[in-house]
């Protein structure tokens, strides 16, 4: 009797890891330099997720052409990092966590870089691969 | 009546075991100091009655939870007194279960052959922080959604079994809306459950043992003689619980009611956040009051302790010396005045986590995000490369962590008079290459924008100026 409870609770302990890209918007809304905030649906939202479904994450145009898609959750304890156009770092309002343009760390408690997703640019729109919350 | 009375005492034996339960005898001088205990028991029923009436209208999905405490809180008829009374009601059970702890430590009423009393107490107080960071979860705002992830991020510390148990946690590899399903049959079922077993042990303990006589009547523990010891003084100078000695816990228990329903009336829940929507990331979680001190100390830690294991050690480590304290000192002296480091200890305890508290209130650390420009705040250059330093200084967010003349956020040092203490290079050189815990702005700023700054800061701002009119 037991097994079907257990199993039950502790699926969420074997299920894959499920991803998709999303679009996040055309190349063009991003301009070279710039660090802007896109949102978009997790991969298999459950019918009643509503607005808990959505994400989030901080879209870099690299002057070089590239694009990064950092998480907004801070390596400290994943608070949402918030990206601040003037000194040009990502903050974090919990327990002042910095860090710099690239992601890697500048101040604070947090001791690794912003993780990132995987970015692609098909058709003139940039896509992000919807990955799980990473977790330290 | 009398008849059926009997009737069901002879079929069932409840009245009888009632009777001999309320008549059992208790040691003398026990006083206001032991009534910590059923104080916190009316609280969690407190709670239990606020609990119940709430889920009859909460609903525990992700899509409306949020507006079902909403229309709790300001559309169902006494839906804010309800609330008020769960929160506060969570408040009384913390302190009352903290200040029974600390009693029953300070009075050695953890050594045998209480042992089992005071473990199922630990147990019982652990029940509780996950109550209450359960409930804290169930508002499901803002705030409750990013509480999750620094709970699961928390979790992921673990050694190895880190991330499973952050994924069993969120019931997947990301919030969902599995989540709030998961940590409502938490708050609701599961550990109320044990909350109810743990608490029918610990009061059949109690009743078995006798409730421990203070330390002015017995004060040492010595294990072969203490059963004969405190029979003989129940016999002697023991009071009957009715009448003699319930009484003070009947009054407690209508002053922790009434407190409750007062501060719920007058003061109220806590207000409804923005939207549980993660992709609003415009947010500062805070935690609830009895966790603030945690969330100063995950702040305030060096980092080479705080990275991996702090986190999950530490709490651990506290464990564990609770579970061992019967067992290293099961005997020997109970007075205070014989246990110095008791006292100490619990003083220090209470003063560190009073102190974390108070940070954690005032969150120095923290960015202050919406501090307004210093130019526009009395703060009056004195000439055009000054005016630029300043407003430099807002923009580059300089002023997010640094004050000057009394304003801005307090996480680095005050720069209001660092004039005085560094030169036009030093200021530069910290400036351009950072430090431990600031960030370089090599590459951001450029000459002219450092010149500003220093002109700026080389300025004794220790004195504020009016704006002028």
């Amino acid at each position: 009797m037991a097994w079907p409870i257990v199993g039950f609770l502790f699926e969420p302990l074997v299920r894959r890891a499920q991803g998709t890209w999303r679009t996040v918007g055309r190349t063009a809304q991003f301009p070279p330099g710039s660090t802007r905030q896109v949102a978009f649906l997790d991969p298999t939202p459950l019918p009643w997720a509503g607005q808990t479904a959505a994400t989030a994450s901080w879209l870099r145009h690299e002057a070089g052409g590239d694009f990064i898609a950092f998480s907004v959750n801070c390596t400290h304890l994943g608070c949402p990092v918030r990206w601040e156009q003037g000194p040009q770092l990502f903050m974090c309002p919990c327990h002042g966590g910095v860090f710099y343009a690239d992601g890697s760390p500048a101040s604070g408690p947090p001791l690794r870089a912003l993780a990132r997703y995987p970015v692609r640019v098909v058709g003139g729109t940039v896509q992000i691969w919807t990955g799980p919350l990473p977790i330290a | 009546m009398r008849r059926v009375w009997r009737w069901i005492d002879d079929r069932t034996g409840l009245i009888t075991t009632i009777r001999r339960i309320a008549h059992h005898p208790v040691p003398p001088r026990t006083g206001w100091r032991y009534v910590l205990g059923s104080a916190t028991l009316i609280a969690f029923l407190i709670q239990v009655g606020t609990g119940i009436a709430l889920a009859t209208v909460y609903v525990p999905s992700t899509t409306n939870a949020y507006d079902s405490i909403d229309f709790i809180t300001h559309g169902a008829a006494l839906g804010h007194v309800l609330r008020g009374m769960h929160y506060f009601g969570a408040s009384a059970m913390m302190i009352l279960i903290g200040l029974h702890l600390l009693r029953v430590f300070l009075t050695a009423s953890y050594k045998f052959p209480r042992e089992v009393n005071w473990l199922t107490g630990v147990g019982l107080l652990g029940l509780v922080v996950v109550m209450a960071f359960t409930g804290q979860l169930l508002r499901w705002d803002q705030n409750a959604v990013w509480s999750a992830v620094v709970a699961a991020e928390q979790a992921g510390r673990v050694p190895w079994i880190g991330t499973a148990l952050a994924h069993f946690i969120l019931a997947g590899d990301r919030l969902g809306g599995a989540t709030l399903s998961r940590f409502f049959a938490f708050h609701v079922f599961f550990v109320p459950a044990i909350i109810f077993l743990f608490i029918g042990i610990h009061v059949y303990l109690v009743l078995h043992h006798g409730i421990s006589e203070p330390p002015e009547v017995q004060p040492r523990i010595d294990p072969a003689t203490y059963r004969k010891e405190y029979r003989a003084l129940l016999a002697a100078r023991g009071r009957p619980f009715w009448p003699d000695v319930v009484w003070r816990d009947a009054i407690m228990a209508l002053v922790v009611v009434i407190v409750v329903l007062a501060l719920a009336q007058w003061i109220g829940p806590p207000e409804v956040g923005k939207p549980p929507n993660p992709s609003i990331i415009n947010a500062s979680p805070r935690p609830d009051w009895y966790f603030l001190w945690y969330f100063a100390v995950l702040a305030l830690l060096p980092k080479h302790v705080e990275q991996p294991y702090f986190i999950v050690l530490a709490p651990l480590i506290a464990l564990m010396v609770l579970i061992a304290l019967p067992f290293v000192f099961p005997s020997g002296e109970r007075r205070l005045t014989r246990r110095p480091w008791a006292v100490l200890v619990a003083a220090g305890v209470l003063f560190v986590v009073g102190y974390f508290w108070w940070l954690g209130e005032r969150a120095p650390w923290s960015p202050v995000f919406d501090v307004q420009p210093l130019v526009l705040h009395g703060v009056a250059p004195a000439d055009t490369l000054q005016l630029t330093g300043a407003r430099l200084f807002h923009d580059t967010g300089c002023e997010f962590c640094h004050t000057v003349a009394g304003q801005g956020g307090h996480h680095g040092p005050d720069l209001s008079r660092v004039g005085a203490r560094l030169d036009s290079a030093q200021i530069a050189s910290r400036i351009l290459g950072g430090g431990p815990d600031m960030p370089a702005f090599v590459g951001k700023l450029s000459p002219a924008d450092v010149q500003a700054l220093v002109a700026f800061l080389r300025r004794d701002h220790s004195r504020r100026i009016d704006p002028s009119p």
